[in-house]
């Protein structure tokens, strides 16, 4: 049973309303109706899809709509459905930025997946919007839909905290080139997104807002570092939002709340404006609740950047296009070492059970390959990243901007004092390591070790490439585990991410779909892995399995 | 190999963090932990294998070199924790800082 | 006991860019504070660094200048420290693999007025990275006890530039830092600007054991002027000859040097010394540099002054040292050659430009380009007196006066009628009025006493004053008085 469907059975609405839908210059009178039953929701969202042009219903005045439940609906929406409602004037901007904002404040105190709503921000920017004349609108994929932003990625004028004390009133003078990109293409940032403190952390626990909860089971982790944006989506705050990934931080927040994850090929996407973690990792990806508005928000975020001297020139891709072409000349190879590793719990074998048999049912074909080098994944990635964010982590020293310690001695007393109490125990921790790994003496064996190493999960992953397209395997070995179980053990919260690592490794695409429960409704994600700017091709399988597993 | 709480403070020292002695003690016993599995990197053979800096190779990304205005001054020294006049303002600086 | 000191210096130059390195600010000097600064040089959270296109091509050129080899993939790397004018917590720089090796500069050196030799002084490596603020400090400021920072240079384009060890002496180390402040200036690499920190050193030294074995290194930091420089060396030489004098050892440390006291002061001994963390920096991609980068940039380069040295010698037969000098700069070069293509004489032209030109521009404290006297007027000017127009004497006086009015030396020697008195009949005529006040002499002439002649000529010199020319004096006098 696909996400959708969940989503419709578990929500205990049953409404009906009235809608004046104008096509073409005909008025249609229809009358929708939403049960339980799931394939009426899917009914519903097909209408939508087929009716396309012209949607014009939730008119004012019209008594029979229900103001809650359409509320509700906005967030549940395909974003690209969204987009041509709001667009052709069936819904404003800013009834749509409300439905959000008012989700999102309803559920804060819940969840806590916000750092800040930005309440008058997005009302004046969807105000903007609705003023805009049809020509003006033409265009923007993305016309009036409200977004949610990772707090670590830089959108002028209001704070971007990364979770950290450090930069808790931090407010940055500039866009990043994904918010630029975001806001041309007609998106509406109903706010900022809690996370791992910059980013550092698997469970969105180490945030100095304190952690964010699973929607699915408020007991436990939502995941991380991305996990304010995931439990964002999952319970309907936005329909989408901006997560990042350095070593699994979209794919297993995504996996933990039963959405969509998808980390770019490095490079595909700018970095500039996302506060940097480890750069040779860092890359900024869609959290969506289908492969549809994933492929189309890519498509929105892709793009060369001058400010960003990693990010490859290539023309963009409408990864939407295709998505429903045939899936069957794809080769699928299933990573050996991952669909067997240790610690798989039940839930997850089953699932990766179910995924590769929806993969034959697709006409897939399906091999297992050996990627030897992975089993150093996780040694390779928190000695590289490491290393990466005990520089990065420099500029924050109470000079000139951010957090500056009262009551020290001299300069460098300030530096450490403002140091020590800015970063929170894990980010001092990583940089303690990162500082080790480079530090006089020890960089051959390990960093310049670990380098090399790197080279080895490139070739296999070149190696594997050359018999198969994508790569299957579990985005995580378990479900979302309880808050407070790993974070006092950081080698086993890395370990974690041991399955999400390779991709930033190798700078390749990856996804996580939410593909499975388990038996007390905690969501399941299975990961894709493509070749490098090859995002199309695996998204297309992905939307294939994704609808394979709605129908089955 | 193992991290004594001596290293630790240098690390420290180097990265200019204040740590707490808590956080001495739990950091030299959590850094043992993972800078020994770390070394399962001794295993692999790495001796011909080049070192990877960047996943995708690319070159020479320049810029023109046109100037432009960035921040008016009082932009920049807006997020200043401390100031004076036009200026950033720390403590004296000595050399050995 | 006298040791060999060895001594290697790391010169920091600014490139001549419009903006910075690795951001788009502007490398104006003298804005306000903090005008000329982004989000990328200040440091804030979320920027990258992209690479300025120009300041390859001036590195390039610069170890091209330098006689380098050309590292075709160099990557820069992160140096990792603090200090309050470094926005980052590192350095972007290049470490292992810099874009240039193995180079060198020749000097002329000539030590306790001995005779010039050539010394080649190889240089280790060059290598591009940004500058840092600038933090003021002092009670003058009534910042007393804070430091005050100003980030308009940080991430200002520089190449440093670091030679072996094969100084050999604070001349030599004075001679190297003239001539590679020569080359930079006439490669447009650097305005090499000492004033506004566009040019900037530190030296290298240790002294040679009486066994060969090299002792222990000093660096002296920010060495502001080439005079500092040779000082700053010769002190802490005398320094260190001290230490062991006393039966002491060296300790490696980093020192200042005080111009106002002439000495050395430790900033940091080597237990202090940073450990850097260098490693490749992620932002930034390789640089690679190819074949034909490299001669489309050769085929940019200008006359390097050696080359330019030789070439003026040969082409205006006039001595090396001559050509020395003229070449120190490529505008004072192209002002001798201008001169030299419109007057045959090219000594001539070098004596009166290392000697009037220069001295006038010394004494007003001008650069060529504002010359008063074009090189055009001062080829007109010596015309006149290979013409035998006017006298050299009166050259000089003629050439001021060009400096003053900015007129052509023909009008100002026609005006002043200072032109050289060539009537024959005129002369012989004060010839006769002299020869009948003194018989005697005439006498003494005829008899073959020809060391009178002088005073012959003296009289008529003083008569015309001194417009006639003495040779043709000479010829005169002996026409009229001895008949010949």
């Amino acid at each position: 049973m696909g996400l959708v469907a969940w989503v419709a059975q578990n929500t205990s609405l049953v409404f009906c309303f009235f809608a004046n839908i104008s096509f073409d210059g005909a008025a249609f009178r229809l009358l929708f109706s939403r049960t339980r039953a799931s394939k009426s929701y899917c009914h519903f969202a097909g209408l939508l899809l087929n009716s396309g042009a012209g949607t014009s219903f939730l008119r004012k005045g019209n008594q029979t709509f229900h103001v809650e439940e359409r509320l509700k609906d906005v967030c549940r929406l395909g974003i690209s459905d969204l987009s041509s409602l709001i667009a052709r004037g069936g819904l404003s901007a800013v009834q749509a930025a409300e439905t959000a904002i008012e989700r999102a404040q309803s559920n804060q105190t819940e969840l806590n997946a916000f750092v800040s709503i930005d309440e008058k921000g997005a009302l004046a920017r969807a105000e903007a919007l609705d003023s805009l004349g049809v020509d003006a609108r033409a265009g923007m994929k993305l016309f009036g839909v409200p977004i949610a932003v990772k707090d670590n990625i830089c959108v002028k004028g209001g704070r971007t905290t990364c979770g950290s004390q450090m930069l808790q009133r931090f407010v940055s003078p500039f866009d990043a080139t994904v918010v630029r990109n975001l806001t041309d293409a007609g998106a509406v940032i109903i706010g900022k997104t809690n996370l791992d403190e910059f980013a550092m952390g698997s469970s969105t626990e180490t945030s100095c807002f304190g952690p964010t909860r699973n929607p699915h089971d408020t007991s436990r982790s939502c995941g991380g570092s991305s996990g304010g944006s995931a439990a964002a989506v999952a319970s309907f705050c936005a329909p989408c939002a901006l997560g990042t990934d350095t070593g699994g931080s979209i794919r297993q927040p995504a996996s933990f709340c039963g959405v969509l994850g998808l980390k770019p090929t490095y490079g595909l996407v700018s970095r500039y404006g996302l506060v940097a973690f480890a750069p040779s990792f860092d890359q900024i990806g869609p959290i969506t609740r289908d492969v549809k508005d994933a492929a189309l928000l890519l498509s929105v975020l892709a793009g060369h950047d001058p400010l960003d001297a990693t990010s490859v020139d290539r023309p963009v891709e409408e990864y939407s296009r295709l998505l429903d072409d045939d899936v069957a000349e794809i080769k699928v190879g299933v990573i050996g070492e991952h669909i067997e590793a240790e610690g798989l719990t039940p839930a997850v074998k089953s699932t990766m059970n179910d995924a590769l048999k929806a993969l034959q049912d697709i006409g897939a074909s399906i091999s297992q390959v050996s990627l030897p080098s992975l089993e150093y994944a996780v040694a390779i990635y928190y000695v590289l990243g490491t290393a990466e964010t005990s520089s990065n982590m420099l500029r924050y020293d109470g000079v000139r901007y951010g957090h500056r310690a009262s009551g020290f001695s001299d300069l460098a007393d300030m530096y450490r004092k403002t140091r020590g109490e800015g970063f929170s125990r894990e980010v001092k921790r990583r940089i303690i390591l990162g500082t080790f790994v480079l530090s006089m003496g020890y960089y051959d064996a390990y960093y310049e070790r670990a380098q090399r190493a790197r080279t080895l999960v490139m070739r296999d992953f070149d190696i594997a490439f050359e018999g198969v397209d994508v790569l299957v395997g579990p985005t995580s070995p378990q479900q979302a585990f309880m808050i407070g179980e790993k974070v006092d053990d950081p080698l086993l919260m890395y370990l974690s991410d041991i399955f999400t690592i390779p991709a930033n490794l190798a700078g390749l695409p990856a996804v996580s779909l939410p593909f499975g429960k388990d038996a007390d409704g905690l969501p399941i994600g299975v990961q894709l892995i493509g070749k490098p700017f090859d995002e199309a091709r695996m998204l297309r399988l992905a939307n294939a399995l994704m609808k394979r597993n709605c129908s089955s | 190999m193992g991290i004594e709480k001596t290293q630790v403070e240098y690390l420290a020292s180097l990265a200019r963090i204040e740590l707490s002695e808590d956080e001495l003690e739990l950091f030299s016993g959590q850094l043992e932990k993972i800078v020994g599995y770390v070394e399962k990197l001794n295993e692999l053979d790495l001796e011909n294998v080049p070192p990877t800096s960047h996943t995708q190779n690319l070159k020479n990304v320049l810029r023109e070199d046109t100037p432009k205005k960035g921040l008016t001054k009082d932009e920049a020294l807006a997020l200043a924790p401390d100031r004076q006049g036009d200026y950033f303002r720390v403590p004296r600086v000595i050399e050995s800082d | 006991m006298v040791l060999q000191p060895v001594i290697g210096i790391e010169v920091h130059v600014q490139l001549l860019t419009e903006s910075k390195v690795f951001c788009s600010c502007s490398t104006q000097f003298g804005a306000e504070p903090n005008s000329n600064t982004c989000p990328v040089c200040l440091g804030l959270p979320g920027v990258l660094p992209v690479l300025n296109k120009k300041v390859v091509e001036l590195a390039v050129k610069a170890a091209l200048a330098l006689n380098c080899e050309i590292t075709r993939r160099s990557q820069f790397a992160r140096k990792n420290y603090f200090y309050p004018d470094l926005t980052k917590g590192f350095q972007i720089t290049q470490f292992d693999l810099p874009i240039a090796t193995n180079g060198y500069i020749d000097v002329d050196v000539s030590e306790n007025g001995g005779e010039a030799k050539t010394k080649r002084i190889r240089i280790n490596r060059l290598h591009i990275e940004e500058d840092s603020g600038k933090s003021l400090h002092g009670e003058a400021l009534n910042v007393e006890g804070t430091s005050l920072i100003d980030f308009n240079r940080c991430g200002v384009p520089l190449v440093e530039i670091v030679t072996e060890p094969d100084i050999e002496s604070p001349e030599q180390a004075r001679q190297y830092l003239l001539k590679l402040k020569t080359i930079m200036q006439y490669c447009g690499i650097s305005d090499c600007n000492m004033e506004e920190g566009s040019l900037r050193c530190d030296a290298n030294i240790s002294l040679r054991n009486e066994d060969g074995s090299l002792g222990t290194r000093c660096e002296i930091k920010n060495l502001n002027s080439f005079r500092f420089a040779k000082r700053a060396i010769e002190y802490e030489m005398r320094r260190q000859a001290e230490v062991l004098e006393a039966g002491e050892k060296v300790k490696q440390a980093t020192y200042g040097f005080n111009a106002a006291t002439g000495k050395t002061f430790m900033m940091r001994t080597k237990e202090e010394s940073q450990d850097y963390r260098y490693f490749p920096e992620p932002d930034l991609v390789f640089l690679e540099v190819d074949d034909d980068r490299i001669e489309a940039t050769r085929k940019m380069m200008p006359e390097l002054p050696d080359a330019k040295r030789e070439r003026l010698t040969k082409q205006y037969r006039i001595p090396k040292y001559d050509a020395m000098v003229l070449s120190t700069s490529q505008e004072i070069a192209d002002y001798f050659e201008k001169c030299a293509s419109l007057h045959p004489n090219g000594k001539a032209v070098s004596n009166w430009v290392m000697g009037s030109v220069l001295g006038l521009l010394k004494e007003r404290n001008i650069g060529i380009a504002d010359c008063p006297v074009s090189p055009t007027r001062l080829a007109e000017l010596l015309n006149l007196v290979a013409d035998g127009k006017i006298s050299g004497k009166i050259a000089k006086d003629v050439f001021e006066q060009i400096v003053e009015t900015g007129k052509s030396p023909e009008a100002i020697v026609s005006e002043q009628n200072l032109g050289t008195v060539s009537d024959e009949s005129a002369i012989a005529d004060i010839i006769r009025e002299v020869a009948d006040k003194r018989p005697d002499l005439v006498a003494k002439l005829q008899s073959g006493k020809l060391n009178v002649l002088g005073f012959f000529v003296g009289q008529v010199m003083k008569r015309t004053k001194g417009q006639a020319d003495p040779q043709i004096v000479n010829q005169i006098i002996r026409k009229v008085l001895l008949k010949e």
